[in-house]
């Protein structure tokens, strides 16, 4: 189990495991975030990996869950709305660094 | 403001693409639709503990693009599952041609 | 990728229309025989699979709404819902067997709405089965991107001083959101207020 590093107000930017570590198959972090830098609104607990358990192994290592809130002006360049909107996902340890 | 070079996503990673408006259609599942869902739920449980839902999501992402836009929402539930069945030897593909053809003849199917 | 055809832009909360039989498709063959041959093998029984049919009937936007409504009037109930939503859903009877949920409460600054960009992940015990638009590739598509708009195709205007808060539920978690109380229900029973809350208004797209 890895253990959790993050704190709640924490800077974070998505990971792109897919480039950074020809990473294949299931995944559940949407290609829309990657890049992207964002705050972690808090911390859910410890799951086991999709991209492990979806091909029927044991999700180990457990990664730590983040729910990471965006600012919608910042994900997109042509972002029709208010400058407060927000976007958040949950996104595992291993797909987040230290922004 | 992505510093990294576009990937080319996979059919299912619709966010942020452009459409056109929500559709409105909605209407009562069919029993062979809801029967998926018992199905699924089933597998899925401790007690039988045959399926993940990470699996029953990855065999919808394995389906190809075609599929997964032809397919009604249990359809593409279906094929995944029967698909990981095989995977996991717990079924066989002649297993289910079988059936399908035992189905067929008792429902005066012409083929 | 195919866009979807259908240029309506009325979205009542139920849009029914009868739908073409596909009982003996290529695929609910495929289904029907997949359900017979895994009873064959002593998987699980049709008796299972009938118990499963009974349950689904359990879940509906009636259990959400129940939940939301003994929010407003039982200050510790909405106390405990926050904390632990999937708890104090079980103390109404709904059992979320194990999955988290989360309650997003919409305020005066915070308008919540919810999604599943890479699936339709939603919470079918307290709102029951997701309606066919929440699955469509339009919506995962274009609430992330654009939620303004998409709340204005189902009549619901957002106040530019109002955050949109989009949450889109790609892991465990599942969310549904407690609509603020209208106006002027002060007098109004537990059941009445139920009443009020609908299904897309717990999930975002509409005001009560």
């Amino acid at each position: 189990m890895s253990v959790a590093h993050f704190a709640v107000g924490d800077r974070v930017q998505v990971r792109n495991l897919e480039v950074e570590e020809g990473l294949a198959g299931h995944m559940r972090a949407p290609v829309y975030c990657r890049g992207f830098t964002g705050e972690i609104e808090r911390f859910c607990g410890i799951f086991g990996n999709p991209e492990s358990l979806a091909y029927g192994r044991d999700g180990q290592p457990a990664q730590p869950l983040y729910r990471v809130r965006f600012r919608q002006i910042e994900l997109w360049p042509d972002y029709r709305g208010a400058a407060a909107d927000t976007l958040e996902i949950e996104v595992y340890q291993h797909w987040l660094k230290a922004s | 403001m992505s510093q990294n070079p576009p990937v080319t996503k996979a059919y299912h990673d619709v966010g942020g693409d452009d459409f056109g408006p929500i559709p409105t259609e909605d209407g009562a599942y069919q029993l062979w639709e809801r029967r998926v869902d018992a199905m699924m739920r089933l597998l899925s449980s401790p007690q039988v503990g045959l399926m993940r839902v990470d699996e029953l999501r990855r065999g919808i992402e394995t389906l190809g693009e075609d599929v997964y836009n032809a397919e009604p929402y249990y359809g593409k539930w279906a094929r995944s599952l029967a698909a990981i069945m095989i995977e996991k030897g717990v079924v066989t593909r002649e297993d289910l041609d079988a059936k399908i053809e035992a189905l067929r003849v008792e429902r005066g199917l012409k083929r | 990728m195919s866009h979807d055809d259908h240029h309506h832009h009325h979205h009542s909360d139920h849009d029914a229309i009868e739908a073409p039989d596909t009982s003996n498709s290529d695929t609910a063959l495929l289904a029907d025989a997949l359900r017979l041959v895994l009873i064959d093998k002593g998987v699980f029984s049709a008796h299972d699979v009938q118990d499963q049919l009974s349950l689904m009937d359990t879940r509906s936007d009636r259990n959400g709404a129940a939940m939301v409504a003994r929010a407003w009037v039982d200050a510790d109930y909405r106390a405990a819902m926050m904390a632990d939503s999937a708890a104090a859903a079980k103390t109404l009877g709904y059992d979320t067997k194990g999955t988290p949920l989360v309650v997003l409460e919409n305020t005066n600054d915070v308008h919540n709405v919810i999604v599943c960009t890479l699936c339709s992940c939603y919470p079918v015990t307290l709102l029951g089965p997701s309606p066919e638009w929440y699955k469509s590739k339009a919506y995962r598509a274009r609430v992330v991107r654009d939620p303004r708009s998409v709340l204005r195709e189902f009549g619901t205007d957002i106040a530019a001083d109002r955050e949109v808060r989009v949450h889109d539920s790609t892991a465990d978690m599942r969310y549904m959101i407690m609509p603020q109380r209208p106006e002027g229900t002060a007098g109004l029973s537990e059941a009445e207020l139920a009443s009020l809350i609908t299904r897309n208004g717990l999930i975002g797209v509409a005001e009560l």
